[in-house]
């Protein structure tokens, strides 16, 4: 306990450095602005702009990639009750209350309460982080190569079993993220392995970011742009002195929704396919079930703004401490910042604590000053991030789409990983348009190389046996909660065919 | 919608298949000493791959999958248009980009999606074809030292490199 302290007090010194002060105020502001732009949110804001972190040392990347995620959490509350569309999928569940709020004329209330509860809901869950990631880091070191692998089947099939996707879909999304992840050289044998058309460009592999942009940024935009064809009505807010006094006085009256929500996102937030859409949800479901006055919700209840809001915020922390601690990504956000540690030279997983105490305890101790940074930006800016919503999409999207090429072209300077990121975005904005999901195959390519190679060494110490992963403890209990996972549609499949009989059958 | 759910799986299972054949050129069975074949890995999740590809055809058969079902047409003439301006302007600038570089691609993109496809006005979308580049290459060429592609037009940059570099 006491060593947490000193990291922690360790990690504040380096954070309160100017350099580092200045990089979490600009995060959370582009964050902000990310996130209050309807359609962007922060994993399209991390993908877009992690090619631009190359500038600063790692420890500083994380920090300001940690901060627009941060200000994107927050920043999608604007737009929900701004515009009545949910700045990002996180933001939804603000929209339910939120826009009833702020079309009664109380839509500065309404900010101030979601900004309040994004600060609680941030503040608890990193104070939960905390606590929890060194025994959970120092616990994982003992991992062999049977339960990293299981591991990732477990991950894996928390997208099959709580994704809610079209199940076949959904495997086949992370099968093909795998399978690009598997392009390159062979790391046991050093073949050349799928190197379609022979072209040169596919032996460096399919690098994560070309996925990721291509499908957060291109097929996002094109995917926005189709979707945003209707004129927007912008609701009018002023912030004063005296209505943040009475906002943060409404909010007051939140506390147990705003408490409920931070620990259920939290929670909910570790888990790699749920995060912080569904915790907001569920989190408004609750905060609606455990209300006085249930039927006032959605037309303007305050609770509504406050737990989906904290929730959100929590878990978007949550979601880091998987990443952080086991190297197995709790979101697509943070599959995207695993794979920046990769390209800035750190090996993710429990070793991070002992080898780059620097490095995480930075980012933790960032945590803390991001919440309250943004917290007070969004307070002080609401008239500029007002100003955004109005932005027309034919700006925002060419500059959007510049920064995609030029984003995919620097990580490995070649042409070849352009067309290709072009390729996915098409494909992708395609895809989506039939309910494929997107976000297993980009945890798959950031997974993918870790993936092959716990499982080579495991079947290389079984002699090719896969009893191996059920022999040992720890293995063979993640496998059985993977394998009850990948069974739960079955069974929900198997219910619904009993509850509608016969009639059922034809259909 | 229906067919294209229909067009889409059949796709996706040949592109499965091409994997499958592409990873079956290396050895896909059991290594003695080292272990499964530097094939195996990616030709058994192509293999997944396909199985899927075939529910997907089999839940179409059965239409119970949504866009199985659905009656709505898959893009419209609206999304259609929107789609070919998009996907195809952004796939016209990366082929100029081989020719001219991204100094002078990525203006003209700029102007032809803001003053053609915007309609904002001249000075807005002039002050932006201006402003992105010169921010890029401060930014990219000066501070990060990395040389985006500039095609034919390279030996224009040559005085820039002297000045700064």
């Amino acid at each position: 306990m006491i060593e947490i302290f000193q990291h922690l007090i360790e990690g504040f010194a380096i954070v309160f450095t100017p350099v580092n002060l200045l990089i979490i105020l600009v995060g959370c502001t582009v964050g902000l602005f990310i996130g209050a732009m309807p359609g962007l949110g922060s994993v399209n804001g991390v993908a877009i702009l992690l090619p631009m972190t190359f500038i600063v040392p790692p420890t500083s990347a994380i920090i300001f990639l940690a901060a627009i995620y941060y200000g994107a959490m927050y920043g999608g509350a604007i737009s929900s009750i701004m515009l009545g569309i949910p700045g990002a999928s996180t933001a939804v569940a603000t929209t339910f209350d939120g826009r009833p709020m702020a079309m009664q004329g109380h839509a500065d209330r309404a900010l101030i309460v979601a900004a309040s509860a994004s600060f609680v809901g941030g503040t608890i869950s990193v104070i939960l982080f905390t606590l929890f990631a060194p025994p959970l880091a120092a616990w994982a070191l003992a991992f062999g190569s049977p339960d990293i692998f299981a591991l990732m089947i477990l991950a894996f099939a928390t997208f099959v079993g709580l994704g809610g996707d079209d199940i076949p879909k959904t495997i086949f999304s992370i099968l093909i993220g795998l399978v690009l992840s598997a392009v390159g050289l062979d790391i046991v044998s050093g073949r050349p392995r799928l190197i379609f058309f022979d072209l040169p460009g596919f032996y460096h592999g399919v690098n994560f970011l070309v996925l990721a942009i291509g499908i957060y940024g291109i097929a996002e935009m094109l995917w926005t742009l189709e979707r945003s064809g209707g004129k927007v009505i912008v609701s009018q807010a002023s912030v004063s002195i005296a209505s943040i006094k009475d906002g943060i006085g409404e909010f007051l009256t939140t506390f147990k929704a705003t408490t409920m929500g931070s620990l259920l996102g939290y929670f909910v937030g570790i888990l790699p396919a749920a995060g912080a859409t569904p915790g907001s949800l569920m989190a408004y479901g609750v905060a609606k079930q455990l209300s006085k006055h249930p039927e006032t919700f959605g037309k303007g209840n305050v609770d509504g703004v406050a737990a989906p809001e904290s929730a959100n915020n929590a878990a978007s922390t949550g979601s880091m401490l998987p990443m952080l601690t086991l190297g197995i990504p709790g979101s697509p956000t943070t599959a995207i910042l695993l794979g920046g540690m990769v390209i800035w030279g750190l090996e993710p997983g429990p070793r991070l604590f002992v080898t780059q105490t620097e490095f995480v305890w930075g980012l933790i101790a960032s945590l803390y000053a991001a919440n309250v940074f943004t917290l007070v930006i969004n307070l002080a800016f609401i008239p500029a991030f007002i100003w955004v919503l109005k932005l027309p999409f034919t700006i925002l999207a060419p500059v959007i789409y510049v920064l995609c090429i030029i984003g995919g072209y620097a990580p490995t300077q070649d042409m070849h990983d352009v067309w290709l990121m072009f390729i996915f975005g098409v494909v992708g904005y395609l895809l989506r348009k039939l309910d494929y999901p997107m976000a297993p195959a980009v945890l798959a390519i950031v997974l993918g190389p870790l993936a092959e190679s716990s499982l080579r060494q495991s079947l290389l110490m079984s002699h090719g046996s896969a009893m191996i992963f059920f022999n040992r403890p720890l293995s063979a209990t993640l496998m059985v909660v993977a394998l009850v996972l990948l069974l739960l549609p079955l069974v929900s499949v198997f219910k619904k065919k009993k509850a509608s009989g016969p009639s059922g059958a034809s259909a | 919608m229906r067919r294209a759910e229909l067009i889409m799986a059949v796709a996706m299972a040949i592109l499965s298949a091409c994997f499958m054949w592409k990873s079956a050129e290396l050895p896909i069975g059991w290594v003695q000493g080292s272990g499964p074949g530097a094939g195996a890995y990616p030709f058994w999740l192509s293999t997944g791959m396909l199985i899927c590809c075939v529910l997907m055809i089999v839940n179409w058969v059965r239409r119970s999958s949504p866009p199985s079902r659905s009656t709505e047409s898959y893009m419209d003439g609206h999304s259609l248009r929107l789609f070919l301006y998009g996907a195809g302007s952004l796939g016209i600038m990366i082929a100029l980009i081989h020719v001219i570089g991204v100094y002078f691609a990525v203006p003209l993109y700029l102007i032809f999606y803001m003053r053609f496809l915007g309609r904002h006005a001249w000075r807005l979308t002039g002050t932006m074809a201006v402003a992105t580049p010169v921010i890029t290459f401060m930014f990219f060429e000066i501070v990060l030292n990395i040389t985006l592609p500039k095609g034919m037009t390279e030996p224009l940059f040559y005085p820039l490199f002297d000045l700064f570099l």
